[in-house]
């Protein structure tokens, strides 16, 4: 069985507060926030990791940074790491982002199973995995979080619901999306991080994916950004003062006031 | 490109046969989006036994309904319903489609996206028409908004969480037209739906509570996430999130409260441990208090609260719950 796990570089959760808009020049302000592999992603190639005699290729667009997140999947496990990066990807929203990623798919060959995040924590669409399976022209699944069983034929799964779920059967190849109630990602190891070394990361541009430079990036994308705006104090802040039972002593009062109490 | 009166569409969302609040919320949008270039609101309905849904579509301001009326079509099937929608908006040349941020609606306008090679924006916070007759797609991000449009290709499509635009105000008066859709309503057989299953919710219902105490990352982990559930059990109030709270498996994805998560609109808001980011705050609309627990007196959360606290949540917390049991005492005592 062949699955492909699309994995994307996002800017580091924990420390994405940092990037802001700037009030005056109206662009983004990046202090250094490190690039790390999407958490969602490691859901799902956690999910090809246990499906016995897989063969994984991880699948990235991004800048040549983005090498080390494929490299990380291959410390993980991954048999062999794919990185489309070139100039012209730049600035690409979703509908192109699968576009490329599915062009990828498709040079890779014979997938049978094609695995997203839910979401990435910097775009968050939740779009990248069904508009990528239209374009390959296979049947989606989103926000999985149970495989029931699984053959070379169809998987069952339970994809989640605002309010439970539904029990179905997917026709392989298929594209799954996963939440992170699918499974608990594995660490690195020393030792998946050596064998890791030894791994080559294959990297693919416009040409070898056969798409043509209109149909990527910033000028392939249908939808753009047109303005930025900060977003001015909303509110004016009493602090209450003094040691932390007065402090909290003033709060309860404060929720007595109001209702809550 | 498709002209400027073309018409303006909401896909309904429904459950056992009534609409879902963001389908009308939607319709609301649509006629004022409408009125402003002068196109008519159609409204696709797909399901079983829900023709009696069109007069409250037509009431929220809705000029025809599309109606898909047939057993294969109860419950949402992501083949079926995307053939039936793209195969009519390749006939009806619709300029906007809208949908719900629904579970539906996210992997469905996708769907329905791609197959019209258009563009999509997930979970705006307002939509606007500007001098080009473009509509503008506003979401939070990075500390403020940011606009998107879709200017070249048509449909433009944007989904929208339940809760961002108001009820409409039903208007009896109001009627339209209902065009049948004719089947075939099957599909290719490459997904079968096995079972739908609903589960009970867990907690306070927080689309209802009057008090919500959001929780952030700044628990530290899942014993400080204890002392936030704690809190939330003391005063009533439902127990909402951020997003980092989810990544790391302290409460489910139905809490998180956000641009991408639940609209809530209590009369309390406490803030616990979170930075205030956009994409949160937009998630909480019409608090009359709000109140921020933060242990950098310079985080951003604390210019959009009436009140704050500057102290490690968790050492404050156990105070916090300690206070609220001597006072409970007292009130019992006298
Ligand atoms: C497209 C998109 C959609 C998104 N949608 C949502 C959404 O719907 N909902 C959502 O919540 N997020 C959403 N996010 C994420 C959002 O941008 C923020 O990353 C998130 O809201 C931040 O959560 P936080 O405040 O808990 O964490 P942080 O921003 O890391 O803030 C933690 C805060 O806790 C404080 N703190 C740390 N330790 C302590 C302590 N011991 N005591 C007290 N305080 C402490 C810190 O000072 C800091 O202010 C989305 C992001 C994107 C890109
Ligand atoms: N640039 C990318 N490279 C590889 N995979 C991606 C990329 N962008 C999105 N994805 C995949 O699509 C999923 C959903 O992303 P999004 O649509 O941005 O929320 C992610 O969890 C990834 O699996």
């Amino acid at each position: 069985m062949n699955i492909v796990v699309c994995v994307k570089a996002v800017p580091d959760p924990k420390e994405a507060g940092n990037i802001r808009i700037d009030p005056q020049t109206k662009t983004l302000r990046r202090a250094n926030v490190p690039m790390v592999l999407n958490p969602l992603d490691k859901n799902a190639l956690e999910a090809a990791l246990q499906i016995k005699a897989a063969h994984i290729t991880v699948l990235s667009m991004g800048p040549p940074a983005a090498g080390s997140i494929v490299k990380e999947c291959l410390a993980l496990g991954a048999d062999k790491g794919v990185l489309l990066s070139d100039a012209a990807f730049g600035g690409a929203d979703a509908f192109v982002t699968a576009h490329t990623l599915a062009m990828g798919v498709r040079k890779n060959g014979d997938a049978d199973v094609v695995l997203c995040g839910m979401a990435s924590s910097d775009g968050a669409t939740e779009w990248v995995g069904p508009e990528m399976a239209t374009i390959l022209d296979m049947p989606v699944a989103t926000m999985v979080r149970e495989i029931i069983s699984h053959d070379d034929t169809a998987w069952e799964v339970k994809a989640a619901l605002e309010n439970g779920y539904r029990r179905m059967k997917v026709r392989l190849p298929a594209v799954l999306t996963v939440t992170r109630d699918l499974n608990t990602p594995r660490t690195l190891s020393f030792s998946g991080i050596i064998k890791a070394r030894k791994k080559k990361i294959t990297q693919w541009g416009l040409d070898d994916i056969g798409v043509s430079a209109e149909m990527v990036g910033l000028k392939g994308s249908p939808t753009i950004v047109t303005e930025m705006r900060a977003i001015e104090k909303t509110r004016t802040v009493t602090f209450m003062e003094g040691t932390r039972e007065e402090k909290a002593e003033q709060l309860v009062q404060k929720l007595v006031e109001v209702g809550v109490l | 490109m498709a002209d400027n009166t073309n018409p303006i569409w909401v896909i309904a969302d429904q459950e056992s046969c009534s609409l879902l609040p963001v389908t009308s919320q939607l319709v609301g949008k649509a006629r004022s989006l409408a009125d402003a270039l002068g196109a008519d609101v159609e409204v696709v309905l797909l399901g079983d036994g829900v023709e009696a849904q069109a007069p409250t579509l037509f009431g929220s301001g809705a000029d025809r309904v599309y109606l898909g009326n047939a057993p294969e079509l109860a419950n949402y099937h992501p083949d079926v319903y995307t053939e039936l929608i793209v195969g009519l908006a390749e006939a009806c040349k619709p300029q906007i489609v809208l949908l719900g941020s629904t579970s539906m609606g996210r992997e469905l306008a996708p769907l329905v996206a791609a197959r019209l090679e258009t563009g999509l924006t997930a979970h705006c916070i307002d939509l606007d028409i500007n001098a080009d007759h473009v509509m503008e797609q506003i979401i939070p991000a990075y500390g403020g908004e940011i606009t998107i449009v879709c200017p070249e290709r048509k449909p433009q499509m944007a989904t929208v969480a339940q809760g961002v635009f108001p009820l409409p105000a039903h208007d009896e008066g109001r009627s339209g037209e209902i065009v049948p859709i004719s089947g075939p309503f099957t599909h290719k057989g490459r997904i079968e739906i096995l079972e739908v299953v609903i589960e009970e919710p867990k907690g306070i219902p927080l689309d209802s509570a009057t008090c919500v105490l959001a929780g952030g990352v700044g628990a530290g982990d899942s014993d400080g996430w204890d002392l936030m559930a704690q809190l939330s059990k003391e005063l009533g109030a439902g127990l909402g999130c951020t997003r980092p709270v989810v990544d790391e498996g302290w409460a489910e994805l139905e809490t998180m409260i956000g641009q991408s998560g639940k609209m809530v609109s209590p009369e309390t808001y406490l803030g616990i441990g979170l930075s205030g980011e956009q994409q949160h705050m937009v998630g909480i609309s019409g608090a009359k208090t709000m109140i921020a627990i933060n242990n950098d007196k310079k985080s951003p959360i604390f210019s959009q609260v009436d009140f704050g606290v500057v102290d490690d949540c968790r050492e404050f917390l156990l105070v916090l719950l300690e206070k609220i049991r001597e006072y409970r005492e007292k009130q019992v005592s006298c």
